[in-house]
């Protein structure tokens, strides 16, 4: 490969790399191919010496922080085109009620995860009652001599309670998880609007 | 290694080789390679970064009828390397320690 053909490949490959100053870099190997050849390397030796533009571009691409390249990724390539804000204007009274519903149902969805974690709660408050009901009506029975009665309130009263405190961690859990995936919704709506600094 | 450590570490060294006299590109590659085989691209990194904090200035000399890049440490750079010397009195003893540790280790059999 002669020198012009690496310099070439070598910038075909850089080429989209963020914050990637291309020319800067192939002046660099361009010299350091000159002070080979001038040590007395020829011309293909030299530019063998460096690597392929592949290998180059990997390692260029290992010692951007990932954040960065991540955020200069997702950047958009354009600024927009003037129909385009002149469309985006004129559609307001068509996409804002969408964005506004999107955004209504959205927001339904997380009432009804917690509506759901509510109930659970109710239905625990429900067993936890059955329970003590159960225990009086079981001491009501037996004072009254109705053994066969007290045994079976009982019997009822201790599997209220045992359904009602396997329920109660099954609630916890829910509330935990839903408490994670409040933060991580508000995580993501921060993200749209704020960009983190710069790490370099 | 290390690659925070590491990164700290080829900074100091390309520093000490441009410290007593201004260097270029392959000259660098060519002083540290008895003790670091530095590619090109690790060095134009590094060299980048070092501008840019200031540690050292670039300039473009003409050699052989044509350009070459010409880096010379700054105030800055000198002040890095101090500290540097400073921060490796720490490092090398914990660096003793740590082999220390392994050693006896391996005396008792425990690996």
């Amino acid at each position: 490969m002669t020198k012009q053909e690496f310099l070439d490949r070598l910038r075909r490959s850089l080429a989209g790399i963020p914050g990637e100053d291309a020319e800067e870099r192939l002046s660099f190997y361009d010299e350091m191919i000159d002070d080979r050849m001038e040590e007395g390397l020829s011309e293909e030796e030299a530019v063998a010496s460096l690597g392929t533009p592949e290998q180059i571009r990997d390692q260029v691409l290992a010692d951007i922080p990932l954040a960065r390249l991540v955020r200069e990724r997702v950047k958009p390539q354009r600024s927009l085109r003037a129909w385009e804000i002149v469309l985006l204007v004129l559609g307001f009274p068509v996409w804002f009620p969408i964005l506004v519903s999107l955004c209504a149902v959205a927001f339904s969805v997380y009432v009804v995860l917690w509506s759901v974690i509510v109930s659970l709660y109710a239905v625990d408050l429900a067993l936890a009652v059955c329970a003590a009901g159960g225990i009086a009506l079981a001491v009501r029975a037996f004072l009254q001599g109705n053994a066969a009665q007290a045994a079976a309130f009982a019997g009822a009263s201790l599997l209220c309670a045992g359904l009602a405190v396997l329920l109660f961690l099954g609630c916890v859990q829910a509330t935990k998880g839903a408490v994670v995936l409040t933060k991580k919704i508000g995580k993501w709506v921060k993200s749209l609007f704020v960009r983190k600094g710069d790490h370099t | 290694m290390d690659a925070q450590l590491k990164r700290g570490l080829l900074d100091s060294c390309v520093l000490a080789a441009i410290r007593n006299q201004d260097s270029y590109g392959y000259q660098i590659i060519k002083d540290l390679k008895p003790y670091t085989e530095m590619s090109e691209s690790t060095l134009y990194t590094i060299l980048k970064r070092l501008e840019s904090s200031g540690m050292l200035t670039v300039r473009s000399a003409e050699h052989n009828g044509r350009l070459r890049k010409y880096y010379r440490i700054t105030d800055g750079g000198l002040d890095r390397l101090r500290e540097f010397r400073e921060e490796w009195n720490e490092i090398s003893a914990i660096a003793q320690f740590i082999i220390r540790e392994c050693e006896n280790d391996d005396k008792a059999g425990i690996s």
